[in-house]
């Protein structure tokens, strides 16, 4: 598919070895919290024990008697050094609205109040322990959306209203109705929440793993009330951030103005505990679906309706109806969204964020129908498949969804399956095997590059985009090598740096749709300067030895489809989020695939494993198969950890979270993991963007969870509609 | 180092093998001893693993990992060599000490998190904060209104189901006494977890071999596959006649609030052909007793299956003549 699109391919769509790959396993990459500063001290957080009320006091006599505490931060101490701003949902950059250290109330356990300065982190977290605080108690808290003082709002915009799904409902002759929910799940990036601040004259540098290096540089300008310019964000590498790292959290503006304070850098390692509370998280949702269908499996009625725990200081939602009410054809569609607050720490973003949760609850269900229509679930979703979403009638760009079961069905074997439940016993383990949709919008946006030739053959390509460890350096070196014809290994990159030209956020799947168009337009510069424009790549360096020129460096813009004009400023200022998916008045752009797995359960004891695991996904144009298989293996494990470990269990007595930490919070050990496939369905988009990419990042997750409920279903007749599942559900 | 152990100790002073636990609830100043005594220094005179023909002998700083790779314990007494390969993640297991593991302290979240003022083990009188909380991991067996707190380890069962004697030494001298003896239940005191007196170490387990040794196996149920605590979990020993059961002995991990030896269903097992029945029946009288809490209910019906699925899988070992 890549020789249509790029007829000379030889860098493109090869699996190119990491670009940092040995940096990393030689330890010489420098992660944010390895970067050393002379004279830095240490910062330690000290986090409320309550999770409703306010501070009565604190004494911190004890704290202060620790040998090498040098400052204590509390609202009492910084007063007004931290500006009130709006939350990134309200427009501004912050991922919460609540301000640092910014009163005496505490709205949820674990809110950050106290911050001691010390010389060494051993001090500082000695300190930081002997805080005595006294703390009066609000009289009614919400731990969990079931709680009396929980408040349930529904937001009216995300509502879908298509045909008459009341009608269609009643008079379908067959239908399925159930609920659903998810549990509250934590990112758990192998790094931890750090940053580093130092202050040089009235310049502030700060060193910290994140996703958006220009939000994080914009909003502590905002918030410190200094002139952007006078505020460098640095993010070589990030160790895993799968959304925890995407916007500013609370703890950057503390560790700077500590930082301002003591005139010295600042670092502050949040612990994994900490991490909990510091940055959003996938909170808990459930959901109500109806389907109603024809005899044929056809769909004629689908309401989904969906309910996510919130703050109650933000009314954060992922609302991912959108997209399940998109999916497949259907003439009567009403979805609507709720969120309910409680007494929790603001949710945030986590590797597909709403796709997960909204994914589970409708292949759930659609998998119900297939078995209640006695029809394979690949056939079900055969049958309702799609060229335009129903519910604006818009084009998909391209879809391979059906591609994609047949070639995962294919590789799974599914064609062996017995449809009746519990058929498939092997011995003592009764064995299931079951499928569902994966899907994930195609996002883009406003991105900037430049690219530096030299006439030895040299290329040096920077953005300020971020290697979260998804092979964005690799990409990008790709991309020019390609373009201007020179052999990988000639390319050079630098990213994750306010310093360099602004990129979007690396959220969304979004960051190679957006960032290789702006790399190659600012090659097609470069083609402009040495008069060759639209010449092929291999008649770029002899153009360029032609022509005399020394070096040449291009800088170029670029803004996506569906990205209004007037928004390439917001690009200068921390704000390029994604764009498309279906949001776009035109038409709809997804990347698709299908999830099997089979489950073995064991009769006498219940223990549940997933033996094998098979994904097909068509995401466009595919640049590097080795990052990506990466992705989306990665993605599959995630679903599988989505389905059977991850669970932060709250205890609803004061809303804490009583397994934070990798000991109690379960995650996939290599023993779980045993046989995952990833296919790459080929699949060509010229639509999408010029790079046809379509975003791999996120979709791996997607819809293993249902599969994982469907196939459980097929092993033992028991139908488990709430997530994680456990071997006491299945006894 | 006699003079370590000679020295009159209290309880500000926490002595350290492996880390494995101690630096671990140091951290979270579950633990603040004034003083940390590194016994290391014996490593060199109780780190042996041998084995005569009659028992094992195991020496208190051995290794996890060391004891679990030992021939002579792969060979005559697998379930001792199972139950320290399934516990924990080979980092631990390289560094632990087979006394520190049995002395390993409980993983209930309320005792590990200092934030809970309730905790009977951790300060004595302030109340089970888990009785109302979350308590899917909690024990059924051996449970009192003061703890309900699992015994988290896998080795332990293993050394009570085959009758294993503990050395000990201390200011007042050296002792021996019956591995059972070691932990104490809860009762009103969940505190107090174990008979070793102040400044007693564990320096040897002797562990005798018989007809059961070699049929022997632990089976741990978990909610994932590697590096978890067990859910439940099963040290089986049978000696058969034929198909009908001589012996057999049986400790229970993952469900009760100490090591737990489960007699009623050995009485069961007795002369009896092991079939999934008498399996069945033996695995109810271990269960009896049990007291579930809100979230754990399901583990009385798996410690159960556990230990019916254990049984017959040791029934169907197979060896080389």
């Amino acid at each position: 598919m890549s020789e249509t699109l790029f007829p000379q391919s030889s860098t493109l769509g090869q699996p190119v070895p990491r670009y940092e790959g040995r940096a990393k396993v030689t330890g010489e990459a420098r992660y944010a919290s390895d970067v050393r500063l002379a004279r830095t001290a240490h910062a330690y957080l000290h986090m409320s024990a309550i999770a409703r009320g306010t501070i009565e006091a604190f004494d911190l006599a004890a704290a202060r008697a620790v040998p090498g505490v040098i400052d204590i931060l509390t609202h009492e101490t910084i007063g007004d050094q931290i500006r009130q701003t709006p939350a990134i949902y309200q427009g501004g950059y912050i991922s919460d609205s609540r301000r640092p250290l910014g009163s005496a109330e505490i709205a949820n356990w674990g809110q950050p109040i106290a911050v001691v300065v010390a010389e060494t982190f051993e001090a500082a977290r000695e300190a930081a322990h002997r805080i005595d605080v006294t703390y009066k108690l609000h009289p009614s808290l919400a731990a969990g959306m079931n709680s009396p003082s929980a408040t349930t709002q529904t937001l009216e915009p995300m509502t879908i209203g298509v045909g008459d799904f009341d009608a269609a409902y009643a008079a379908a002759p067959v239908k399925v109705e159930a609920h659903y929910s998810t549990p509250a799940q934590h990112q758990n990036p192998m790094e931890q929440f750090a940053t580093q601040c130092v202050w040089e004259s009235d310049r502030l540098t700060v060193h910290e793993p994140s996703q958006y290096v220009n939000n994080v540089k914009f909003g502590l300008a905002e918030q410190l009330g200094i002139g952007a310019e006078r505020i460098r964000v640095i993010s070589t590498y990030v160790g895993g951030a799968f959304g925890a790292k995407g916007f500013l959290t609370q703890r950057t503006a503390l560790v700077a103005i500590a930082a301002r304070r003591i005139g010295r850098p600042v670092k502050l390692v949040a612990t994994r505990e900490q991490g909990f509370t510091v940055s959003g998280y996938r909170a808990e949702t459930r959901h109500h679906v109806q389907l109603g269908a024809d005899s044929e499996g056809r769909l004629s009625a689908l309401r989904h309706e969906g309910w996510e725990l919130t703050s109650r200081g933000d009314a954060v939602a992922m609302g991912a109806v959108s997209m399940t009410a998109r999916l497949y054809a259907c003439p009567n569609i009403s979805a609507r969204v709720n969120t309910v607050a409680t007494d929790r720490s603001t949710p945030g973003f986590m590797r597909a964020p709403g796709e997960m949760p909204y994914a589970f609850a409708l292949e759930t269900a659609l998998d119900e129908l297939a078995h209640t229509l006695d029809m394979d679930p690949i056939e079900l979703r055969r049958v309702n498949d799609t060229r335009t979403e129903p519910v604006g009638g818009l084009p998909y760009t391209s879809r391979s969804l059906m591609r994609c079961f047949d070639e995962a069905a294919a590789a799974f074997d599914w064609k062996r399956r017995t449809s009746q439940p519990g058929s498939m016993r092997d011995g003592d383990w009764l064995v299931g095997w079951g499928c569902a949709t994966a899907f994930y919008p195609t996002y883009a946006g406003n991105s900037a590059a430049r690219v530096r030739l030299s006439a030895n053959g040299r290329v040096h390509v920077s953005s300020a985009g971020h290697e979260l460890g998804q092979g964005m350096y690799t990409m990008m070196a790709q991309v020019a090598a390609e373009e201007l014809g020179v052999p990988v290994e000639r390319v050079t990159v630098s990213l994750g740096d306010t310093d360099l030209p602004p990129a979007i956020v690396a959220g969304g799947s979004s960051s190679t749709a957006s960032v290789a168009p702006a790399i190659m337009a600012a090659c097609d510069a470069i083609r402009r300067r040495l008069g060759v424009d639209g010449a092929s790549p291999a008649e770029i360096m002899p153009a360029m030895e032609a022509s005399g020129i020394g070096v040449i460096e291009e800088f170029a813009e670029t803004r996506p489809h569906g990205v209004p004009p007037d928004s390439m400023k917001g690009l200068y200022r921390g704000k390029t989020f994604p764009v498309g998916g279906v949001h776009l008045p035109d038409r709809v752009q997804f990347a698709l695939g299908a999830q099997f797995v089979e489950v073995r359960i064991h009769a006498l004891t219940h223990e549940i494993r997933v033996p094998r695991a098979v994904g097909a996904f068509a995401a466009g144009r595919i640049i590097n198969p080795r990052t990506v298989h990466g992705q989306f293996v990665g993605g599959m494990i995630w679903g599988i950890s989505s389905a059977l470990h991850e669970h932060t269990e709250i205890d609803d007595r004061n809303a804490s979270y009583i397994n934070a930490n990798l000991a109690d919070y379960l995650l996939p050990v290599n023993a779980d993991i045993i046989d995952v496939k990833a296919i790459m369905v080929p699949e060509e988009d010229r639509l999408v963007n010029r790079a046809g990419v379509k975003g791999v990042g996120e979709i791996g997750v997607v819809g293993v969870a249902a599969a994982i409920s469907n196939a459980v279903f097929h092993a033992t007749g028991r139908r488990l509609r709430d997530l994680p599942i456990r071997l006491e559900h299945v006894m | 180092m006699r003079d370590i152990l000679a020295a009159e100790p209290d309880s500000s002073v926490a002595f350290l093998a492996g880390g494995t636990t101690v630096l671990d609830l140091m951290k979270l100043e579950v633990i603040r001893p004034e003083r940390v005594i590194d016994l290391n220094a014996l490593r060199g005179e109780y780190g042996h693993i041998r084995w005569d023909g009659v028992s094992l002998r195991l020496g208190a700083f051995a290794r996890m990992a060391e004891v679990a790779a030992h021939p002579d314990v792969l060979a005559h007494y697998p379930v001792i060599a199972q139950s320290l390969s399934l516990a924990a993640s080979a980092q631990l297991r390289n560094m632990a000490s087979l006394g520190g593991n049995v002395l390993q302290r409980t993983r209930c979240a309320y005792f590990r998190d200092t934030s809970w003022s309730a905790c009977n083990k951790r300060v004595p009188g302030s109340g089970c904060a888990a009785l109302e909380g979350a308590n899917r991991s909690h024990a059924v067996l051996g449970t009192s209104d003061h703890c309900i707190a699992t015994y988290p380890g896998d080795f332990a069962q293993a050394l009570l189901a085959l009758d294993a004697s503990v050395n000990v030494a201390g200011p007042r001298g050296s002792r021996r006494l019956p591995f059972a003896s070691l932990h104490r239940r809860p009762g009103t005191i969940p505190h107090l977890e174990t008979n070793l007196l102040s400044g007693e170490i564990i320096t040897e387990f002797v562990v005798p071999s018989g007809a059961w040794t070699r049929r022997s196996l632990y089976l741990k149920i978990r909610d994932r596959q590697s590096y978890e605590f067990a859910v439940a979990s099963a040290a089986v020993a049978v000696d058969l006649d034929g198909d009908v059961v001589r012996n057999a002995r049986i400790a229970l991990g993952g469900v009760a609030t100490v090591p737990w030896r489960a007699l009623e269903a050995e009485a069961a097992l007795r002369g009896r052909p092991l079939t999934a029945e008498v399996a069945r029946t033996a695995a109810r009288a271990a269960f009896a007793d049990a007291t579930p809490q809100s979230h754990n209910a399901f583990k009385v019906e798996l410690g159960q299956s556990t230990l019916v699925r254990a049984l017959l899988q040791a029934a169907s070992m197979e060896f080389q003549p």
